[in-house]
């Protein structure tokens, strides 16, 4: 660990934060950068809400009986837990902070192609949160995220038009963001920046940018329709009034789960962008890493039904449904062996990023595996809705996009803020968010499969062991997740300066300055060489 | 204390559902253990020495890519083909399964026997024989889980589905619900006692005073007036029920339609949906919030044996198993 921390020195050279001050420069801002640190802000508040909701859960599983809440209160807590980190947080985490900030920067680009809806973008986003927050704080939801009809629609007494309603504003935020890469990349890339040269972290956002644009109006949709059966008795979901609810089920999933991969892809993104930096070497097998993001967003559409397995549906349907779910595996499986390969002969160095990519390899690895059990037919009918699910997409959306976003916002951090965060800390809290994920969500596997069913505010005495552990495991996680924060805040003032490329890494958005200009660059650079090119006798810095 | 590693199994697909996932078990571990061992030797092997070395580049390999995308998949399809043939071998029940009725509610489970007995969140089953259970809910989605079973069903409002199992070991093993309905979802759990022949037989003459479901589905059916047209009009205003279940029924659209337990549903929650030929609309009132979910079983449970016991040639080989032809053939005359 460095001994030298604290660096006084202040920056000097033009840069983002410095070009302007006051309130207004910030809430008026077209930058893509500052909008960033916007949407930095308010999804890390909704990931501290959504964190303490998971925590007080997992007070309340720690004895079999419930007696820390009543159930409604206990159902209000899962609710919101599920809200605020899938909508607030996973979905727009990565895009919409680091793929806002870099994704211009890496195709040699001043902005995104449209800074004024980017902008726009991120009031609607607060917008959403405040309809979700409202909802809270008048009483709270108790729908579960999914918002299964006609519980939702007819039966449960709580803010379910207003929560629904936060998410139906948020979802457009999201529509917008994806528009605005998908412009940017096809547009605004520097000269000599092709498609087979762009960074695996554009393709990925780019692929992203896809299933967020065809995908979210179907949940709009869903949702606006669950609000009318709700708010006017029209018969679409509720069987008492002439509706299917198994056919809310059908939009639902329809998109949400290709949200599984809009909150995983941008992940997979910056994995690659640090194995490839951290091993010094070009990816192993471009075209297929790149073209598996695409694979994933296309293919992704077509499997939501192995979460309606067991509703009835069809047993031939459900064929279908199980087989496709085994063919979008496949590109999974892909990038998680290129990753590897890429390290293959390469020079491995452990700063904090690479120690979270480590992390995400191993947890995506057992949560995609464990994704298998689950298109199984014959073991998801025993396995479905109950911990073993929990269990599952935690490792795919925790140990994989969470740590993807710490290992990426550790990577770019220096850039952002043109410091840099304490090395022995940051490897320390990396350490124990890798044991205390797995601590947690581990022995739901076993639980799981023991039978405890999901969404159980009290459950039988014999699952008790497997809840403590992950209540301890939790505890550890959350300690993990409280240590960056701080010296996050810290390293802003106290923190070394981190030079233009402390990682000496590849990518434009290292060829300029730390903090980088408005513009990001002083002149729009050329591209003449493949993205990752380290061995190429270029010289990336600049000055 | 003890702790639980590994659930009971309890049922004849128990050891089927448990062998492929101690296959994929094995798999996950195998394919996690070569990622890890790879990543952490790499990591190792190749650490950065000096803080200026370059490593050559390596572009990829189309047969590496070709390997690592097939290989996998071919062992994916042995999951999906296994799993596919559990879960179509339990999808419908044998020809023989006995009948039990289960009714999901903010937050119970009720459950009914042809012969006539009720219980609230307690199944009394035999061993070694398969039991059918038709799923009603009177609110929203439940689901009939019971974990030593390895089978789940959702129980959703509007529709019947259908679960079925044979019980191997007697014991008493939870049955959950494992869909989330609301409050006091996790207090909607209760016990599946399964139980030996002899004492199964006991238990069956034990209770049971309202008569057979059989029985109870005539009086509703009087009580509620389908009588009157259904078996004794001499005015042809509408079709007479004696035969009918199990049978394909013509339609005055030209459809026909299978008169099973979804259609006699359909047919008295909404009359005018499936108008059978020669007959007219808006002769039939609705009953529409007027029966219970458990009434319409019973209600059901009787037509159907209005077509084994009046009209044999008229019935489907197979397709009803009524109450009759039980173990127990005095039935609910307890």
């Amino acid at each position: 660990m460095s001994t030298t921390l604290q660096d006084p020195r202040t920056i000097e050279t033009p840069n983002y934060l410095n070009a302007e001050y006051g309130w207004k420069s910030w809430l008026f801002t077209k930058d893509h950068k500052r909008i960033a640190v916007l949407y930095l802000i308010s999804i890390t508040i909704m990931f501290a809400l959504g964190g303490v909701f998971a925590g007080l859960i997992r007070l309340e599983l720690l004895t079999p009986e419930g007696d820390m809440v009543n159930s409604d209160t206990y159902n209000k807590f899962f609710t919101m837990h599920g809200v605020v980190m899938v909508f607030f947080f996973l979905i727009p985490s990565i895009p919409a902070t680091l793929g806002n900030f870099f994704v211009p920067m890496m195709i040699g680009a001043k902005d995104l192609a449209f800074p004024r809806i980017n902008l726009l973008s991120w009031y609607i986003y607060i917008a959403g949160a405040l309809f979700a927050l409202g909802a809270i704080v008048m009483g709270g939801v108790d729908t579960g995220w999914t918002f299964y009809t006609p519980f939702s629609s007819t039966y449960s007494n709580t803010f379910v038009i207003t929560a629904a309603t936060g998410v139906f504003i948020a979802g457009f935020s999201s529509i917008l963001t994806g528009l605005n890469f998908i412009v940017t990349v096809h547009k605004m890339r520097a000269p000599g920046m092709t498609w087979g040269r762009l960074p695996l972290f554009v393709w990925a956002n780019y692929a992203t940018s896809l299933i967020q644009v065809l995908g979210t109006p179907v949940v709009a949709i869903t949702l606006a329709l669950v609000a009318l059966e709700r708010g006017f008795h029209i018969g679409i979901f509720d069987p008492a009034i002439g509706g299917d609810p198994i056919l809310f089920q059908h939009m639902f999933w329809f998109y949400s789960h290709p949200a599984v991969y809009i909150m995983i892809l941008p992940g997979m993104g910056v994995i690659s962008e640090l194995v490839t930096c951290f091993s010094r070497k070009g990816i192993f097998g471009y075209p297929f890493v790149a073209g598996s993001s695409i694979g994933i967003a296309i293919i992704g559409f077509l499997v939501w039904g192995h979460h309606m397995f067991v509703t009835g549906m069809s047993m031939y349907a459900s064929l279908y449904f199980s087989l496709l779910s085994f063919l979008v595996a496949v590109p999974s499986a892909i990038k998680v062996f290129n990753w590897t390969a890429t390290m293959f002969r390469g020079s491995i160095s452990f700063d904090t990023p690479m120690l979270y990519a480590f992390g995400f390899i191993g947890l995506f690895t057992i949560g995609g595996l464990t994704g298998l059990f689950l298109s199984t037919l014959g073991v998801d009918v025993h396995v479905t809705d109950t911990y073993f699910v929990v269990a599952h997409f935690h490792y795919v959306m925790v140990g994989g996009m969470v740590l993807a976003y710490m290992g990426g916002l550790h990577f770019w951090w220096p850039k952002i803020t043109g410091r840099m965060y304490p090395e022995g800390w940051a490897k320390f809290s990396a350490l124990l968010v890798f044991a205390g994920f797995n601590l947690t969500f581990f022995p739901q596997f076993i639980s799981g499969y023991l039978g405890q069913p999901r969404r159980y505010h009290a459950y039988a005495p014999e699952f008790q062991v497997y809840n403590v552990l992950s209540t301890a495991g939790a505890t550890v996680l959350g300690l993990g997740y409280v240590i960056p924060f701080i010296y996050f805040m810290w390293s802003m003032r106290y923190g070394p300066l981190a030079g233009n490329n402390p990682w000496k890494a590849k990518g434009l958005e290292w060829e300029t300055t730390s903090p980088p200009p408005t513009f990001n660059f002083e002149k729009t650079p050329i591209v003449t060489e493949e993205a990752y090119a380290y061995a190429s006798e270029k010289e990336t810095h600049v000055g | 204390m003890q702790i639980p590693f590994f659930p009971e199994a309890a049922s004849s697909t128990a050891a089927d559902v448990d062998h492929l996932y101690y296959y994929l078990t094995a798999v996950t571990v195998v394919m996690t253990g070569l990622i890890f061992a790879t990543v952490f030797i790499f990591a190792i092997k190749y650490r950065r020495r000096s803080d200026d070395e370059i490593p050559a580049p390596i572009h990829g390999s189309l047969k590496l890519e070709l390997t690592w995308s097939i290989l996998p998949f071919l062992v994916m399809l042995s999951f999906f083909w296994w799993g596919a043939q559990i879960y179509f071998a339990n999808a419908a029940a044998p020809a023989n399964a006995m009948d039990l009725y289960a009714v999901g509610k903010q937050w119970m489970w009720k459950i009914q026997y042809p012969e006539g007995q009720r219980e609230i969140n307690e199944l009394h089953v035999p061993v070694g024989r398969p039991v059918k259970v038709t799923l009603a809910s009177e609110d929203v989605i439940h689901s009939f889980f019971v974990p030593a079973f390895r089978v789940k069903q959702d129980v959703v409002p509007g529709r019947y589905n259908t679960m079925w199992f044979t019980a191997t070991k007697p014991g008493r093993y939870h049955l959950f619900c494992a869909e989330y309905c609301g409050t006091e979802h996790s207090g909607m759990v209760g016990w599946v006692n399964v139980l030996s022949e002899p004492d199964y037989e006991n238990w069956l003459a034990g209770g049971g005073s309202e008569g057979t479901m059989v029985q109870q589905g005539e009086r509703l059916f009087g009580q509620l007036g389908c009588s009157t047209c259904h078996l004794l009009d001499q005015q042809g205003r509408c079709p007479i029920m004696r035969g009918v279940y199990g049978s394909r029924v013509q339609l005055s659209d030209g459809k026909t339609v299978m008169a099973d337990d979804a259609y006699i549903r359909e047919s008295i929650l909404n009359p005018n949906a499936k108008i059978v030929a020669g007959f007219h609309q808006d002769v039939m009132p609705s009953f529409q919030g007027q029966v219970s979910e458990e009434g319409l079983l019973q209600l059901i449970v009787y037509i159907k044996s209005l077509a084994i016991t009046n009209a044999p040639g008229a019935a489907q080989p197979g397709a009803a198993a009524p109450a009759g032809k039980r173990a127990q053939p005095i039935g609910g005359k307890q």
